[in-house]
Formats: structure tokens, sequence, C-alpha cells
């Protein structure tokens, strides 16, 4: 049975770059040790020699012409963001 | 209930308006997050006047709130897309608008599509159409319960391992989900690249099959799309039918066995060959779909970050607490549940064991499926192991809630196209109950025209 530590899952919510209050690390704590050890089944399964299947379209690269495409316009992106200055998108400072 | 057909003979205006009328009528259900009405409307005064012709010229229809459309903000019912207007609309939407069909709403859904009873929506569940103290299903319960409460005959749905089969089911309508890549994904929000498929709820096979007639075909906009291979069709054999034993024990709710005893019964009536067919691995695909999929939701989500679009935290000072802290004001348990399942079997480390493992695993159920398609034409199963579940019953545990997707997810994995029909009420619960029917890879049509057939709507079983 996999358990995970309340640091771990720290650690996993600051890789996804979300932040979390305390009782949600604890919430998430028991709920990933137990979907873990559920999906620890699959350890059971010879896959020795199988090829992973990623995706299965059976499609490989496709190319189209590199042409301009005027689809949605820059003022309609921008006013979607929350706060814009000089047609560009502002964010707090990074340190 | 009525079907598609039932619109003619009306103006656009009409079927709009009665529309509106009907879900403001049923309000209670929380099955709509939005209206578009002066959209509507307008369109609809288009399609009157002549402007717009098509094969679905005035049919009213809503879509899941994770298809981006014009006339209403899109959230995926989401804290952090409440105020989001879409600047463009999803190919699906702009086909069956080219057909003439109106949208009226944006429906309720699981937040961003995870979930399997619309109970993790940041705007209140959805009631069940047929009983309302038990859940819509999930995650396109808004879209199954506007269908089966007949305010529009069609609605649209997202499917990835689940989520328009087993509401279907819970509503006592059809839904299908097409083979992956039947339709084009653009402008619907991404949740697991490499299950999720666009489908609809009807309430007819016959109406099924016109819907996803119209929104199949490739899209130089989605470059996973398959080149154009779907033409309905009538069904001119009998079939061989496998039904999957591993999916029919005693661990199913044993009115759903019934239930769906009594269909298979009809279609052997019907002169098919019926067959009990051995599926082992299916038992590991519940524990394939979640590390598969949480790994590609937590790539997917990485996008929502408040900073191009959606809703910002105020309280953040720095760049890095605006990522976290949106994220976790926006999202609901459930995604974040979700994601950091999906970081824990992506990273280094793990990523051998649990993702490449299930990656594995994933071509041993396709191989086992694909044998299994080289005798016989359909495969049968109940679409969920027991009837609509009660409001809050499954919600603290995410193993249970992920149980009731155990029927659904291996089509998924496999890319199969997959119909849900009704197969009648439970004699105690008085429930609605499916079935499932799965098919090989690009065999849309012949699994449409065999649901065409033993849907007792529109077939003569």
């Amino acid at each position: 049975m996999t358990q995970i530590t309340q640091d771990d899952v720290r650690r996993l919510a600051q890789l996804s770059a979300i932040t979390l209050t305390n009782d949600e690390e604890i919430a998430l704590q028991a709920d990933i040790s137990n979907i873990l050890g559920y999906v620890d089944q699959l350890k059971e399964l010879d896959t020795d020699g199988v090829e992973p299947t990623y995706q299965l379209s059976g499609l490989t690269n496709i190319f189209r012409d590199d042409e301009v495409d005027n689809g949605v316009d820059r003022e309609t992106l921008l006013s979607l963001s929350a706060d814009t200055h000089n047609n560009h998108i502002k964010v707090p400072k990074v340190l | 209930m009525t079907t598609i057909a039932d619109y003619a003979g009306h103006t656009a205006t009409e079927n709009v308006k009665q529309a509106f009328e009907k879900a403001r009528e049923h309000e209670s259900y929380n099955a709509l997050l939005f209206l578009t009405e002066a959209r509507a409307l307008e369109r609809a005064a288009q399609v009157d006047a002549g402007e717009i012709t098509g094969k679905l010229a005035g049919v009213p229809f809503v879509v899941k709130d994770n298809y981006l459309a014009f006339g209403a903000p899109t959230t995926a019912a989401s804290k952090l897309l409440q105020d989001f207007n879409a600047p463009l609309q999803a190919t699906a939407v702009e086909k069956l608008e080219a057909e003439g069909a109106i949208c009226i709403g944006k429906a309720n859904l699981d937040a961003f599509a995870h979930g399997g009873s619309t109970e993790n929506s940041a705007y209140g569940p959805t009631k069940n159409a047929v009983d309302p103290t038990k859940v819509a299903g999930g995650s396109s319960g808004g879209s199954a319960v506007v269908t089966a409460l007949d305010i529009v005959p069609f609605a649209l749905g997202t499917d990835t391992g689940g989520s328009i089969r087993q509401p279907a089911s819970f509503n006592g309508v059809v839904g299908y989900k097409p083979t992956y890549g039947m339709v084009s994904r653009y402008g619907v929000l991404a949740m697991a690249s490499s299950t999720d498929t666009m489908g609809c709820f009807a309430t007819t096979a016959i109406d099924a099959e016109l819907v996803m007639s119209i929104m199949a075909g490739r899209d130089d906009n989605d470059m996973t799309s398959l080149p154009d291979y779907f033409e309905p069709a009538t069904l001119d054999k009998k079939l061989k039918i496998g039904v999957i034993q591993e999916l029919m024990t005693d661990d199913v709710d044993s009115e759903v066995l019934g239930a769906v005893r009594a269909k298979i019964q009809a279609f052997k009536d019907a002169g098919h060959d019926i067959e009990s067919v051995s599926l082992p691995i299916v038992k590991h695909t519940l524990a394939m779909y979640y590390i598969i999929v949480p790994a590609e939701i937590s790539s997917n989500l990485g996008r929502f970050d408040g900073v191009r679009y959606g809703k910002r935290s105020e309280q953040a000072t720095t760049l890095s607490e605006l990522y976290g802290m949106t994220r976790n004001d926006g999202f609901m348990l459930e995604n974040e549940r979700r994601i950091l399942i999906g970081s824990y079997v992506l990273s280094s480390g793990y990523f051998d064991a649990y993702y490449q493992q299930a990656q594995k695993a994933r071509t041993l159920l396709i191989q086992a499926f694909d044998k299994l398609f080289e005798q016989y034409d359909v495969l049968v199963s109940p679409t969920a192991p027991k009837p609509a579940f009660g409001f809050g019953e499954n919600t603290k545990d995410p193993i249970l809630m992920y149980l009731s997707d155990a029927m659904t997810v291996s089509g998924s994995l496999a890319g199969l196209p997959a119909i849900s029909i009704p197969a009648g009420v439970g004699p105690i619960s008085k429930l609605p109950i499916g079935i499932q029917l799965m098919a090989q890879r690009k065999d849309d049509a012949l699994l449409l025209s065999f649901a065409k057939t033993v849907d007792e709507k529109s077939g003569d079983v």
C-alpha cells in the first residue's frame, strides 16, 4: 500500500502550482494514498515486451501550409485578461 | 419525449421560445447554467426569414458548458472561468449552427468535466430528470437532463471515460460517444487528450445519428481528427454480439442485470447471434484510467494560471502566488486531486511504475478488444453498475465515485465508439437503466445502424 506524507502532498502541490490550505493538504493526503493504493494493482500485470499506447489516432506528423490566419484579433484576446497595459498582459512582480 | 422531427412544422422562433419556457419551468433541476436568449432569438429570426437553412433549421439544442460558444460565458462549471466569454466557437457548434440548429443554453457539468455525478459543479449539483432526489450522473449531467426533460431534442456532451454514456443511462436517454478522433475537439476544453471525445444526447438513436453525422469529420483546427469516414447506414444483416461476462457479475445491481438481460433476450429474438465472451483485463481498466487520465489532466490544466484569461486571485503579490492562489480559488477539490495524482505518476522515479505501466496495460486491453472484434460485431454490457445514486452518497470516497465509470472506461481507453440506450426502469427503484453497446474503432455506422433497430423508440425491438 502506497502511503504518502503531507510533505509529499506539499511537493506535488508545488509541482502543480496550486497553493493548498492545511486542511486541503490533509484531505488530499488520505485521498491520494487511497487512490494510489487502488491503482497499485496494475503492478500485477505482466507487461514485459509490451509497447505502451500513448495515443490512439495512429496519425503521425501532419503538415499544413504556413499561412497567416487572422482568426481572433488582438483586442479580443487582450480583453480576456484581468490586467493589460499598452497591448501587453500585466502580471505581479516575479520575485 | 420528443424527437428532432417533432420540431418541423413550427417556426424557429416558436421552437426557441418554447425551449426557453420549458427551461424556466424546470429551473429547479439546475441543469442549465446560462440561457443564450438574445442570440438564439436573433438566429431564430434569421432561420424564419430563410437566411439560414439546413438539416436542423430551427431546432433548439444545448451544449455542455465546456464547449466554447457565443451568447454566454464558458465556465466549465468552475469559478476560474466564471466571466470567460469565448472569443471563438467550437467546430462542433459551428457545424450544427451551419445546419440551422440554434443553441439555447449551456449545461451544467462537474467542473472541468471531472466527476461522475455533476455534484462537483461550482454552481451546485444537477438533479436527475426522473427522480430529483438522485444525481444526474456525470460529468455531462446537465446535457442529459435537458434532453430527458424535453427542453431540447438533443444536447452536446463530452465523454472521456463515460461522461456521456453514464448520465444518459441515469436519465433514460440515448448517449453517443464516437470513435476517438471522429469529431473535432477544437474549441472544447481539453481534459485527457488521449481519450476526450465529443458526442451527444438524444431521445432516439436516429436523432443521435443525424447529429453525429453533422458533427463528424476532419478539421484543420484539430490535427488529431481522423479523415472523414462516417456515413450513416441501414442494418442489413444479423449481427454477432458478445456479452462481456466480467461486466455481468453479481457485483452489478440486480435490477441493472435484469434489465440488461431482458434487452439482450430481445436482441436474440430479433435474430441476432448472442454469445458470452470473456475480457479478463477489463478488471484493471479503472486503474489504468485513473493513472492515464490524471496525468493528461495535470498537463492540460496547466494553462489555467489566471494570466491570459480567467479570474485572478486578488491577494497575490508575486507571479508564483498568482498562479498558486488563482488555481486554488478556481479549481474544485476533485480538480486538485486529479492534478496532484497526475503530477505524482509523471514525476521522476514513478513514471515507469505508474504512467508507463498503465500505457502498456492499455496496449493489452486494445489487443484483447481487437481479438474479440475479429469474431463479434458488437460487445454489450450494462452502462453503469447501478442506477442513479443519492446526493452525497459517493462524494466522501473518490474511489466509490470512480467505480460508477467501471463499465465505460474500457471503451474510452481503446478509442471505441459506444452508445448507451435505455433498457427500461428498475421494477423497484423506478430508475432508468442503460445498456452499453460498443463496436470496433471506426465502426460507428454499424453501431448506430444496430442501435436504430433496438432502441425501443426508433426501432422495432
